[in-house]
């Protein structure tokens, strides 16, 4: 049973890690909290399973449309709202917030629920893997997350685009002074983020089936990966994914599954109390954001 | 006879990532002298300000007011034992009159500590110390919108408010930055009265002139360090203080 | 022949604004109304309306209290996204006292305020230290994660809630109640935040190095308003316990974050008359597009993004303008 758990604990960790990489990279870049990143997720499940069920487009191109209509709708939140409200951190919030509100209401009022609203699996079999059954999704999903975190961890520290990015999620000024349109890079980022949420959503959706309500699930996981693990940083999203993924697996099996909600609420709270902006957090304290 | 310093900073230093702002930088300041902080764009002198103040954690090294270790405490404790600063930016807020600036220094806990009571009236307090540095009564100053003034008043408005908390030492970072030669002068009759009333005042500036004819002692900065300490006179003469401001000279010119 | 426009006081404001205003009983009026209006629109609505609407006005007053528990904490720099954690917290508090205590109403709601506004600030006291951002996401999620934790664990009644709670005297009663604490809090808080204290609190929001480098300790006064709000919005959760002699998961419904929110910014944010008035134009319209289910949500969504971007200034302070100013064209010399 030990195996098993902590196997499933990974692919608990890999789901984790994939829910909150979009978020935490937009903010990494750009500083834009994007709160309607749930709507996003769900928006492009949605999206997908209208291509492939409504309009019988082949899987590959729905895919693809998906994960472009995403990025343009990043795009195009940024351009058309958040420009406007840029730097007031109040109604950035707001304006991100009301969108996904909007958003998931909207999907909800249509009233998309149902085992049918699913996505399919990539393939459907199952393995045995020390002695548990894993199925193939499952495992695709451990596969890409791993590939992509650490792709985007290596680009990140060792691509020179990669460090640029990162200079400027630190020092906005300067990087300014370099010629960098920051309003540019915001832009890319809520693109980024909200393709990697399209790319989420493709993997992580069969495992259920699309309901609004999952962006909100999601939107809280991704929440509370990155508190934390730390807004802005990989290494956090990497760290928190496990500890959570792990924890709330363990829990799931030998306490009880009710205790597992339970045990994230203590893991954000001691976080809070004891290093509070996160474990691998770069945010600087009030005292020195001068 | 030797009082004792007011203020001791002791191999202070401070590490960004990989950039060293601040590297073991030493001195002490005896009550009532007027120090002279100057040095090239960049050479720390801000940072040293924010160290003493705490507003940004030193790596190393510590700072004793009144034989007090300091360098531990949060900033507001640290204007609440009587230290205040100016800002090189002038920030007020900008849709308020100019006295109501002043009205949250003068809530601080401190003036509770001192007045042994909380003023009565803070806008006559706050009018009373406009008028000192020189917004003009009659012609009502005081009650323009922050915004609307120009910077010779926004920066009288900001040693304003460090008047206003009564503090020991006054840590003054650029004051004199985008005055004219005119504002300078009428500034400084406000900082020489501050000196008779006894109170230390650190100042940080460009503007060499105006500063080595108040200053008793002038410490120049270089990459993070100190690289000179002393009466201004000898001070500009040291020849580590000229290549530093004006690069070393080559052998054939 | 280029024109701008150029806005002016009204000369009635001017007048009325030295202590001349007492020679005249037009310059009174004009001063006293903004006032007395709502006070007299608050305590005699309950009599004009037919019962359905008596039970609006209630979640009026309700929404007009969250939203302005929201708004102090926005004017301090912080924004809840989870104005439904205080309601719950309350609700829960004044829920459990009554249902496994016995304890009456004239107990638990007083009780349950405080208590709520306490446990609220103690969760949300370490994220003061940190960028507002954190504040938002941390009131977003906690109370969609209490929910889950009520619904898993199963206690204080788990999905089926406590129900059986003591009522109040009278539906009047329940009105006059929450009608003269809305004016109370409205116009107590208003001062408030007008005097000095509050210009520290809204300083924390402007400019808060400023404020540190005044000797004021910024965490102690963001508690202060903090544990302010969230009495106000455990009172609303406390009350309507009572009202509904029921608690429940529902009281950490993301509606009561939500509303509060869309009145405050379409009423004004920046002041609590105007999170007030937004109070009284979203609820009873969404109670009119009851129909539309679901879909009323989407709207508040656009709404609020319409009214940040576009609007920031809300309809109260269009309204307060007008009234106290007035605009023409003028033409621009050369």
């Amino acid at each position: 049973m030990l195996v098993g758990t902590t196997l499933y604990a990974l692919i608990n960790t890999a789901i984790l890690a994939l829910m909150a990489i979009g978020f935490n990279l937009t903010f990494g870049i750009s500083g834009v909290a994007n709160f309607a990143y749930g709507a996003f997720y769900v928006f492009a499940a949605y999206g997908i399973w209208g291509m492939l069920n409504l309009l019988h487009i082949p899987y590959l191109l729905a895919v693809l449309i998906a994960v472009l209509a995403n990025v343009l709708m990043g795009a195009l939140i940024y351009r058309f709202v958040l420009l406007r409200v840029r730097g007031q951190a109040l109604s950035e919030v707001i304006a991100t917030f009301g969108i996904g509100l909007a958003i998931l209401e909207l999907f909800s009022y249509f009233g998309w629920v149902g085992f049918e609203y699913t996505l399919p699996v990539f393939m459907d079999r199952s393995f045995i893997i020390a002695g548990t059954y894993v199925d193939f999704q499952r495992l695709a999903i451990l596969v890409f997350s791993t590939v992509l975190i650490s792709g985007l961890w290596w680009f990140t520290h060792h691509t020179s685009i990669g460090l640029a990015f990162r200079g400027i999620a630190q020092d906005e000024r300067t990087a300014l002074t370099f010629g960098i349109d920051s309003d540019w890079i915001a832009t890319l980022s809520v693109s980024f983020g909200a393709g990697v949420a399209a790319l989420a959503a493709l993997f992580i959706i069969p495992l259920g089936s699309i309901a609004p309500g999952e962006g909100y699930d999601v939107l809280i996981k991704a929440l509370a990966v990155c508190i934390i693990g730390g807004l802005g940083s990989t290494g956090g999203v990497i760290a928190a994914s496990f500890i959570v993924g792990f924890a709330e697996r363990f829990t799931d099996t030998y306490i009880g599954s009710h205790w597992t909600m339970i045990v994230s609420l203590a893991a954000i709270l001691l976080v809070l109390t004891i290093k509070p902006s996160g474990l691998f957090g770069k945010q600087k304290e009030l005292e020195e954001r001068i | 006879m030797m009082d004792a310093p007011i203020l001791k900073v002791s191999d202070l230093s401070k590490n960004f990532g990989g950039v060293r702002a601040l590297n073991r930088v030493s001195f002490d300041l005896q009550p009532g002298e007027l120090l002279g902080v100057i040095g090239p764009n960049g050479s720390g002198k801000t940072t040293l300000v924010n160290l003493i103040t705490r507003f940004v954690k030193p790596s190393a090294g510590d700072v004793f007011f009144k034989g007090k270790k300091i360098s531990h405490l949060p900033p507001y404790k640290i204007v609440r034992l009587g230290i205040a600063r100016t800002f090189q930016m002038v920030k007020p807020f900008y849709q308020l009159p100019a006295y109501k600036n002043m009205i949250i220094p003068l809530y601080s806990p401190r003036m509770r500590q001192l007045a042994g009571g909380r003023y009565g009236d803070r806008d006559a307090v706050a009018l009373d110390l406009l008028e000192e540095v020189g917004f003009e009564r009659d012609a009502f100053v005081a009650y323009k919108t922050a915004g609307a003034l120009p910077q010779g008043y926004l920066k009288r408005l900001e040693l304003a408010k460090a008047i206003a908390l009564q503090p020991d030492l006054y840590i003054l970072d650029e004051l004199f930055s985008g005055l004219s030669l005119a504002e300078v002068a009428s500034i400084v009759p406000i900082i020489e009265k501050i000196r008779m009333a006894g109170r230390t005042i650190i100042m940080i500036e460009h503007r060499l002139k105006e500063l080595f004819r108040i200053a008793d002692r002038v410490i120049v900065m270089n990459y993070g360090e100190k690289i000179a300490d002393g009466p201004a006179a000898e001070v500009m003469e040291d020849e580590a203080v000229k290549s530093a401001y004006l690069g070393t000279e080559t052998e054939d010119e | 022949m280029k024109k701008r426009k150029e806005r002016i006081d009204r000369g009635i404001k001017v007048r009325s604004s030295d202590i001349f205003a007492l020679l005249s009983w037009r310059e009174m009026l004009y001063l006293a109304t903004p006032r007395i209006l709502p006070v007299i629109v608050c305590l005699s609505l309950p009599l004009l309306l037919d019962p359905y609407w008596q039970k609006v006005l209630l979640s009026v007053a309700v929404v007009a209290l969250l939203a302005i528990s929201w708004d102090i904490l926005a004017q301090t720099g912080m924004v809840s996204l989870g104005q439904a954690l205080f309601f719950g917290v309350g609700a829960y508090c004044s829920g459990v006292m009554n249902h496994y205590w016995g304890l009456s109403p004239v107990l638990t709601i007083p009780i349950a305020s405080l208590l709520g506004g306490l446990i609220c600030t103690l969760m949300l006291l370490p994220v003061l230290r940190l960028r507002g951002i954190y504040f938002s996401m941390v009131t977003l999620i906690i109370p969609l994660i209490l929910v889950r934790i009520v619904e898993a664990t199963k206690i204080f009644g788990g999905t089926e809630g406590l129900s059986g709670m003591t009522p109040l005297p009278s539906k009047w009663f329940e009105l006059y109640l929450i009608m003269a604490v809305l004016l109370v809090v409205l116009f107590g808080f208003r001062r408030m935040l007008d005097s000095d204290y509050g210009l520290v609190l809204k300083g924390i929001n402007d400019n808060d190095r400023s404020v540190i480098n005044a000797g004021i300790n910024i965490y102690w006064f963001k508690a202060q308003s903090l544990f302010f709000a969230g009495a106000i919005g455990a009172f609303c959760g406390a009350f309507m316990t009572h009202v509904y002699m029921f608690v429940g998961m529902p009281v950490f419904a993301l509606d009561y974050s939500i509303l509060p929110i869309a009145a405050a910014v379409v009423g004004g944010p920046g002041t609590l008359a105007g999170a007030t008035f937004g109070a009284f134009i979203l609820v009873p319209m969404s109670e009119a597009l009851r129909g539309f289910g679901g879909l009323r949500i989407v709207l508040y969504g656009v709404f609020l993004v319409v009214f940040i971007v576009a609007l920031p200034e809300g309809i109260f302070h269009y309204i307060q303008r007008k009234y106290h100013q007035f605009e023409r064209w003028v033409e621009v010399d050369k």
